[in-house]
């Protein structure tokens, strides 16, 4: 009697804990409304990387401290941005391993690894992993060598596996999938290697191809004529940052990387659609619904992979659904984000390529900013005015938050031969750094683009930005500093130092009611509650 | 030119420090040295690399024209009424407001030896960076950057002192870029004594 008995409970709690670990499309979807959690990478789906919560404010952060640590061992330094669902945290180590911790103590309580082959090419970015996606109760991973696994969220049990590129010719998955109703979306890197750039979209309980859309178009489809001969099939366009997705236009908006090889475009003339442009995508067809190229025929390596912010807001009078994006290329741009007009750019870091941006968006590119034999000095440099790290928009102050880098590089130009599986990048690029280079934290007005407020920083930044219900922007620095900005006026209320480089972006949510905010910093998760 | 040397060491050389073999100078080339100045080169492709490798190895067949000067005449120099020791270790014994040069003479070329010694300010490294802060309470410090981040800064003063200062209680921060602490010996030293200064130095390779 006593057995059976046991067996009852056992069966009770099973069921309980799988019911509790379900992450459904309407959680994500409402994600905004469910600040206790961070369940896809840049928050909500608009990927404004705020947090509801409003416990830490300016009045208190000054008492902000760490509550748990947890060190990585598996490989290099992180960049990935956790999520949270249901008293676990998901996390991506480098190379490719996935680990839950209790979110309560750090305490690891399942972890996935998949070894990387000895062969393994990496060509032009660290062997990194942004992050994951929670969907159901699978944890979705791309790894370097292009498969995406789904994983069990309760237990790391592989679900299913699938490759969707070879690494061989440069193709690997650096950024965290995007998981929307039944579908992952997975983008690639290898924009130096030469590949031909693509977004996959899968079904998210089989793995199963739904769609792929190339973003180097081919013969007889739209934007082919921007290409040269065989140009396009060696043109990058890598997808290597995770999108954002508006569920009642049912659109993708995912930014496409820079034309290769980088730095001689001779080979490629023409503006290399869809090189360095937003694309919105029909989430289920992978058609083109619009696109907006930031950077035609581009030669700096400036890729659009920086997060694209979809925010509502008035504009010369009149209610729009917007999607604004802070670029690589040293100007912030307003779209509609319905059919893709251009509204408006601004200018929000050093540069000294551009005249200016024209009425139809296109840049009027200013005379010897091209890379040259000998160099040619041009802001940004190579990483940009700001990249892949988060920006964060903020609905209380209505302001857009961007860490920038004030670096300027010079830029050379070479012979580029493609040779599958090597670097393809027709030059190269020597940066301005130590203190000819330095970094802030910008607020901008999202209608005007105008900055509201700076924080200088002591270098340029690789770490991105959450803004709070508190009133707070919390952000990361080189020199390992991780604080915290009034979101009104950019004062500094509040600091850490964690012992390593900050490159990554931070997250908020809540443990038993408190709320809590992590950050990856050198190879270690740290949270810090009041 | 010609890897004789100038803010990197001379290359024309039968042995490289950070290079025993050819794989171990391809991965300097591709990665450069951590905490050094070389930066690496991870744009040019593998047979690129594999050209500057073969050229910089050719430079160790390139007969090295000898120094003017006399070595142990530079060391008297050094020890002695210059002051240099004030301010720079060698094999553990000197100062440690400016770079240890225990093996200067490995990382440097000639040229940029003699130019940091007429021109000091001209040849600064960024980790030697001087500078001034004056706290809100008044207080001023004077000194070489040791280490900088968003909030805070670290300064050495000429006694050797280690300051940390918050930015936010600063009222001044002044980077006297271009500027050192250390007096041209262009005109304190004779021509002849400079070469014989220069010999010295470039000869410390760190070997006791």
């Amino acid at each position: 009697m006593k057995r059976s008995g046991f067996v009852i409970v056992i069966v009770i709690v099973v069921a309980a804990s799988a019911a509790t670990a379900q992450v459904s499309y309407d959680r994500i979807k409402n994600a905004a409304g469910e600040p206790a959690s961070w369940l896809t990478y840049s928050g909500n789906y608009a990927s404004h990387r705020f947090s509801a919560l409003d416990e830490i404010d300016a009045s208190n952060v000054s008492r902000l401290r760490p509550v748990w640590l947890y060190q990585t061992t598996s490989g290099g330094e992180l960049e990935t941005s956790p999520l949270v669902a249901d008293g676990l945290m998901y996390l991506s180590e480098p190379p490719a391993t996935v680990t839950a911790l209790d979110v309560k103590t750090g305490r690891p309580v399942w972890s996935w690894s998949r070894p990387m082959p000895t062969d393994l090419r990496t060509l032009g970015f660290p062997r990194t992993n942004r992050g994951l996606a929670v969907l159901g109760d699978n944890v979705y991973v791309g790894t370097l060598d292009n498969h995406v696994v789904a994983l069990d969220a309760a237990s790391g049990a592989v679900r299913w596996d699938v490759q969707i590129a070879e690494n061989s010719i440069g193709y690997c998955i650096t950024a965290a999938p995007l998981a929307i109703d039944g579908k992952i979306l997975v983008g690639v890197s290898g924009g130096e290697a030469g590949v031909r750039g693509f977004l996959d979209a899968l079904d998210a309980d089989t793995g199963e191809r739904l769609w792929r859309f190339w973003t180097i178009p081919g013969p007889g489809e739209p934007g082919h004529e921007t290409w040269s001969g065989d140009a396009w099939k060696t043109g990058g366009g890598a997808t290597w940052l995770t999108g954002s997705y508006d569920p009642e236009l049912d659109l993708l908006y995912w930014g496409v990387g820079n034309p290769a090889p980088d730095w001689n475009g001779d080979v490629r003339p023409g503006d290399n659609l869809y090189t360095c442009a937003l694309i919105a995508l029909d989430a289920k067809t992978g058609k083109l619904k619009w696109h907006f190229q930031f950077t035609p025929h581009d030669v700096h390596d400036w890729d659009a992979n920086q997060i694209p912010v979809l925010v509502d807001a008035e504009v010369d009078g009149r209610l729009r659904k917007l999607v604004v994006m802070a670029n690589r290329n040293a100007f912030y741009y307003v779209l509609d984000r319905e059919v893709g007009t251009f509204l408006l750019a601004s200018q929000y870091s050093k540069q000294t390529w551009a005249k200016e941006i024209d009425e139809s968006g296109r840049p009027v590119v200013l005379p010897s900013t091209e890379p040259t034999e000998e160099g040619t000095l041009v802001w940004p440099s190579l990483q940009g005015a700001t990249n892949w790290f988060s920006p964060s928009y903020s609905p209380k102050t209505r302001l857009l938050y961007v860490a920038v880098r004030e670096m300027g590089s010079y830029y050379y130009k070479a012979e580029a031969e493609y040779d599958a599986g090597a670097l393809f990048m027709g030059g190269g690029e020597r940066a301005l750094d130590g203190d000819e280079a330095s970094g802030a934290i910008r607020a901008l007005d999202l209608a005007t683009g105008k900055m509201v407020w700076n924080f200088q920083q002591h270098s340029p930044p690789w770490a991105g930005v959450l803004s709070t219900a508190g009133g707070l922007v919390f952000a990361g620095a080189e020199e390992g500093n991780f604080f915290a900005l009034d979101a009104s006026t950019g004062e500094p209320r509040w600091q850490f130092q964690t012992g390593g480089g900050v490159r990554a972006n931070p997250i908020a949510f809540e443990v038993e009611g408190r709320q809590h905010i992590a950050i990856a910093a050198g190879k270690a998760i740290l949270v810090f509650g009041l | 030119m010609g890897g004789t040397g100038g803010e990197g060491p001379s290359l024309a050389r039968p042995t490289l420090r950070h290079a025993a073999d050819e794989e171990a100078l391809v991965k300097v080339i591709q990665e450069g040295i951590e905490g050094t100045d070389m930066p690496g080169a991870w744009q040019i492709s593998e047979n690129e690399v594999r050209q500057i490798a073969a050229y910089v190895r050719s430079l160790s067949r390139v007969e090295s024209a000898p120094l003017p000067g006399d070595r142990e005449r530079g060391r008297e120099v050094f020890e002695g009424a210059s002051g240099c020791g004030s301010c720079h270790m060698i094999e553990g014994e000197g100062g440690i407001l400016g770079p240890d040069l225990s093996d200067v003479g490995l990382r440097r070329g000639a040229a940029y030896l003699r130019e940091s010694l007429v021109s000091p300010g001209a040849t600064i490294a960024e980790r030697f960076l001087l500078v001034r802060a004056q706290t809100r309470a008044g207080q001023e410090v004077v000194g070489v950057r040791v280490n900088e981040d968003s909030f805070t800064i670290q300064l050495r003063d000429q006694a050797g002192r280690i300051h940390s200062l918050s930015k936010l209680e600063l009222q001044d921060l002044e980077k006297a870029f271009g500027e050192s602490l250390m007096p041209s010996y262009g005109s304190e030293l004779s021509a002849f004594e400079l070469d014989d200064l220069i010999a010295y130095l470039a000869s410390l390779r760190g070997e006791p």
